[in-house]
């Protein structure tokens, strides 16, 4: 029988305020334990909970962003349940009434482009952490990251692979950086996502059972435990069981999946409307605030990229993926470099460097005016393209900018007519066994003369003007 | 309310509750929505639930980072704790 | 200690007495009658140093209009470095690290406190007698409950303990212990004053206000307490009005709402009475009395029981064992703790509550209960507004009986909230709320609840003191105080 997998995804983004949604402390990650929770975030006995506006702001900007309604009412309620890491007994979470509803975002897949819808994101508070190694049969609880606020965007069951789901995550990634409403920091569990998976015969209207994976930490294991999710559940229906509706935690060291409780609790959260809390009015201001804010998305700048610069689909993804990036190019160009050999260096050349050097573009040791330098030298002919390699790594460690350092180096290209001559007819003289194999018509040994010449030129003639003068001067 | 769905009600609110406790409550929340149940004969078909005073709006704050607690003071009061953390029996996941 | 606030700040400004002989003096009267279990935290030393420290600010020449005067808070409200337990076994230790913004402010206004009030566990009662630390005795008849949940607040006022204490009310836990301790007391409007750092009962009710001797008393304190709190976001950014100035206007042309059904269902005949004769006093004065309606208040009492112990049940999750408080001494396992814990940490009221709110939230029963208790509400509140067309104040009694005795309805939680059929709905509304002495049965208190607009409190003020200049019931002391 023929499958089809039907995945929805939910995201938790931690939002990148200074302070929690509900209380004055703190949201930087790596702090000791429980010295940025106050007495709101410990729940102590008579404290209540303050909305912090710029987590609204950053909310309805998302909205706008993804083309959803962003509800001017939307209202707080208390999911009730007892965990240690749960200081209140209750976490704040928007339940029947979201701020945000109705939204979609558009991702590239390799069948082409495909719309995923977003059902809602809503607003809602971080718990704390439970600590469960070297502490004697404890638990110990840190409320660093209670109170933080957390984006929770709900997908439709759009996807139809494990592909398509990492490309709907990385949209949506590229896509909170850009806005600037969350740092994206998997590692940290700043973007955290879980996938409700299911499979059905294909051609079948109703959804099959959905498992939901959770602890899927990156973008590589989202694709590792769904595909892994996928065969097993083929594997039980195939062999006439049924799948359990059921929480399954994905073991990245085992790969696999598996059931996180041996007998489903059934949850009652008794969500009501948290009392602390009248309904939140997203006011015009606060929504004029979110629309000057709105940066240039993603999608369009792509779009305007390829259009404007002339770079192909896969240059111009690559240079909108990221806000900074995308900036520093247009810095490049903006100061001169033509557009298409830049795209070529700065995601070429300079990325590779960032990445061997683990470092973001916003660290980069060649400025965007440096780099269009060096680029404008290889443009009007000073450097070949390979020694501008050198000059660049020249550059990178300090060396100067591109015209010290290829003056420093020696580096200019020879592009003068005559000198070249001289050095190819010294070539042509010194090896007349090779001259006359060519006369002979072996072709092939032209590049042998190009190599020679290059090598006695020390690498700086013009390798367009060895091949004209060569190609003159060989010919019988 | 019978014994069931008391202990079912106490294990959500996490209230230990004895054999003799459970027949209490069983008769007194039984009275108590006796009482509550009077509210049916009001109709309130259409009528908007009120969750809050109206003149109640939600004020916003500001995102400032405000005053911190020294950690010492913070868990002053706390039961059991270890290197500034909250001590718990251990939580099988 | 039979002075008013008013006449105090009076004596400490002209010099005739210090801070320092006020609070010695209410310290000796809360040791004398120790017997009434008005407190549950005495500290002398530090109220003696505050005390003295008023007395230096005020020489400095940095007095406001209460530095100096004692008070005591309903150990309901948190007080840095001061015990505070909420009348519960869960709290009995805890020290809490912050202030409540109410005894932030009254600090601010100078007044010293003394100690902190006995109270029903949670304010989860209309006797005090769920408190753990045992029950507080009504100074008119110490067999008698003194009422609740600010039951210790009212009790200490009325014996002139101390010249005011502050209160909390979330279905009458202010005015009814007010009216069976034959004092003023007064609910604001829901938002008026903040309730951070007050132990949550059920936050969409619950409001903080001031118990005293008198109306004139109440107006200072109020000023002291209301206003803005950046901690609390339901706490309203609307101006404070001075209440003292508007104490002596007349009430001619008053329109008092009366509501025919308050003086039947169940009131007793004494104190139907002594409310009518109240009523014929504001007539006197140039009000007009005005037949109003409230038909959906009928149904408040089983409306509140629903509501309050759902948002309880919630409020109350906190207390785990886990960051402070309670913990119970022995447990298997997580599960075992917080059910130990929470199982010998609350009384039987609270527990009771917590239940009652679980099953209301609970699947399956959310829309029967919690919604339609909701829906309720609105009614409720609407039947106000339309009152308030016809009427500017509603007058009528606080309780529909005077003090109980001890141990009469606490075998029967159905009787004890019916207790508080005529005050529940204002906290439904958000309304603010008096009440005042207006007379005795039987040789006990009976109160008089005078009902405002929104946020109508200077009125409400002004209208309480006018019957006080023509009345003497509020200056009555129960014998032996």
């Amino acid at each position: 029988m023929e499958w089809e997998t039907v995945i929805g995804l939910e995201v938790h983004a931690q939002l990148n305020t200074r302070s929690k949604i509900f209380s004055t402390s703190k949201t930087a990650y790596g702090a000791p334990p429980n010295t940025q929770a106050n007495v709101v975030d410990a729940a102590f006995p008579g404290v209540l909970p303050v909305l912090n506006r710029e987590a609204v702001r950053m909310a309805a900007q998302f909205g706008l962003a993804i083309g959803a309604t962003v509800h001017r009412r939307s209202v707080f309620a208390r999911k009730n349940y007892f965990y240690p890491d749960l200081p209140k007994g209750y976490q704040i979470s928007q339940y029947e009434h979201p701020i945000v509803e109705h939204g979609h975002l558009a991702i590239t897949t390799p069948a082409g482009e495909k719309v995923v819808g977003i059902t809602r994101a809503h607003l809602e508070e971080d718990a704390g952490k439970s600590l469960h190694e070297d502490m004697n049969g404890f638990t110990g609880i840190d409320l660093n990251r209670a109170g933080t606020p957390l984006l929770e965007i709900v997908s439709e069951p759009d996807m139809r692979s494990a592909a398509e789901a990492v490309a709907y995550l990385k949209t949506l990634h590229t896509l909170v950086r850009y806005l600037d409403i969350c740092d994206g920091n998997m590692q940290e569990g700043s973007f955290r996502c879980d996938a409700n998976v299911s499979v059905r015969p294909m051609g079948q209207a109703r959804l099959g059972t959905r498992a939901e994976l959770k602890n899927i930490n990156s973008f590589r294991f989202v694709e590792r435990a769904i595909d892994y999710e996928v065969r097993r559940q083929i594997a039980v229906l195939s062999s006439g069981g049924q799948v359990r509706q059921e929480t399954r935690l994905y073991d990245s060291a085992r790969d696999e999946t598996r059931s996180m409780r041996s007998k489903e609790e059934a949850h009652d959260y008794r969500y009501f409307p948290d009392p602390d809390l009248p309904a939140l009015i997203v006011s015009e201001a606060l929504m004029a605030e979110a629309t000057l804010a709105m940066p240039e998305l993603p999608d369009a700048k792509r779009r305007r990229f390829s259009a404007q610069y002339g770079l192909s689909a896969y240059d111009a993804g690559v240079l909108a993926s990221s806000r900074e990036l995308a900036q520093f190019y247009e810095d490049v160009v903006a100061a001169g470099a033509e557009p298409k050999l830049a795209a070529n260096w700065v995601t070429g050349e300079l990325a590779a460097r960032l990445n061997a050097d683990g470092l973001d573009i916003a660290d980069t040791r060649v400025a965007a005016p440096a780099l269009a330098g060096l680029l404008r030298r290889i443009a009007d002919g000073t450097v070949s393209g390979k020694a501008a390699k050198d000059v660049f790594e020249a550059m990178w460690t300090g060396a100067g900018d591109a015209d010290a350092v290829i003056d420093a180096r020696g580096l200019r290209q020879v592009s003068d007519d005559a000198a070249i001559e001289e050095v190819v007819r010294q070539v042509i003289a010194a090896n007349p066994k090779q001259l006359a194999q060519y006369r002979a018509g072996e072709e092939k040994v032209f590049t042998f003369f190009v190599g020679q010449t290059m090598k006695a030129s020390r690498g700086k003639a013009n390798p367009a003007k060895v091949n004209e003068i060569l190609k003159r001067l060989l010919a019988p | 309310m019978n014994a069931e769905e008391i202990e079912k009600v106490a294990h959500l609110a996490r209230l230990g509750l004895g054999a003799a406790e459970r027949e209490g409550y069983a008769r007194e929340l039984s009275r108590i929505l006796d009482l509550v149940s009077q509210m049916n004969a009001a109709a309130t078909e259409g009528v908007e639930p009120m969750t809050h005073p109206d003149a109640a709006g939600l004020r916003l704050r500001d995102d400032v980072v405000g005053p911190e607690i020294d950690r010492d003071r913070l868990l002053a009061g706390a039961p059991l704790t270890r290197d500034g953390l909250y001590l718990v029996p251990r939580v099988i996941e | 200690m039979t002075l008013t606030i008013t006449k105090i700040a009076e004596d400490l400004a002209a010099g005739r007495c210090s801070s320092r002989e006020l609070v010695d003096d209410a310290l000796a009267r809360i040791r004398a009658h120790a017997s009434l279990n008005a407190f549950i935290t005495v500290d002398e030393d530090a109220a003696r140093r505050d005390a003295e420290a008023a007395d230096r600010a005020r020489h400095a020449g940095g007095a406001g209009a209460l530095t100096g005067v004692p008070i005591a808070h309903k150990d309901i409200f948190c007080t840095m470095g001061v015990k505070t337990t909420c009348g519960s076994r869960m709290l009995a230790d805890f020290v809490p690290p912050y202030d409540a913004t109410v005894v932030r402010k009254m600090k601010a206004a100078g007044c010293v406190m003394v100690g902190k009030t006995n109270m029903d566990e949670f304010a989860m009662g209309s006797s005090n007698e769920t408190s753990y630390f045992g029950p507080v005795r009504n100074p008119w008849d110490r067999d008698r409950v003194p009422g609740g949940s600010s039951g210790g607040s009212a009790a200490a006022v009325a014996a002139r303990l101390v010249p005011a204490a502050t209160g909390t009310d979330t279905g009458g836990s202010i005015r009814q212990p007010a009216a069976l301790c034959g004092i003023t007391g007064l609910k604001p409007s829901y938002g008026r004053v903040s309730r951070y750092g007050l132990i949550a009962f059920a936050s969409s009710l619950d409001q903080a206000g001031p118990m005293a001797q008198t109306a004139e008393d109440c107006a200072h304190l109020l000023a002291a307490m209301a206003g803005f709190d950046e901690h609390d976001a339901t706490a309203l950014d609307v101006p404070v009005p001075d209440y003292v100035a508007g104490l002596g206007r007349d009430l001619k042309g008053l329109r008092i709402g009366v509501v025919a059904g308050h003086f039947a269902q169940g009131v007793e005949p004494l104190v139907a009475e002594a409310v009518r004769e109240a009523l014929r006093e504001y007539e006197r004065a140039g009000a007009v009395l005005v037949d109003v309606t409230l038909p959906n208040s009928a149904h408040a009492v089983p409306c509140y029981y629903v509501l309050a112990p759902a948002e309880a049940s919630s409020n109350l999750a906190r207390y785990d064992g886990v960051r402070y408080g309670f913990r119970a001494p022995e447990y298997q396992d997580l599960e075992d703790m917080y059910k130990k814990t929470r199982s010998q940490g609350f009384g039987p009221e609270v527990k009771r509550r917590i239940m009652m709110g679980t099953y209301a939230l609970s699947a399956g029963y959310y829309d029967a209960y919690y919604v339609k208790a909701l829906r309720l509400r609105r009614l409720i509140a609407d039947d106000f507004a339309r009152a308030f067309e016809h009427c500017d104040v509603i007058a009528g009694p606080v309780s529909p009986s005077t003090a109980f005795a001890l141990g009469a309805k606490n075998t029967d939680p159905v009787s004890m909230y019916l207790n508080d059929i005529f005050t529940i709905p204002v906290n439904l509304a958000g309304l603010p709320a008096i009440s005042l002495p207006a007379g005795f049965a039987g040789g006990l208190p009976v109160g008089l609840q005078l009902i405002g607009r929104y946020l109508d409190e200077a009125r409400l003020l002004n209208v309480a003191h006018r019957f006080q200049q023509v009345t003497d019931w509020h200056t009555r002391v129960p014998a032996g105080f």
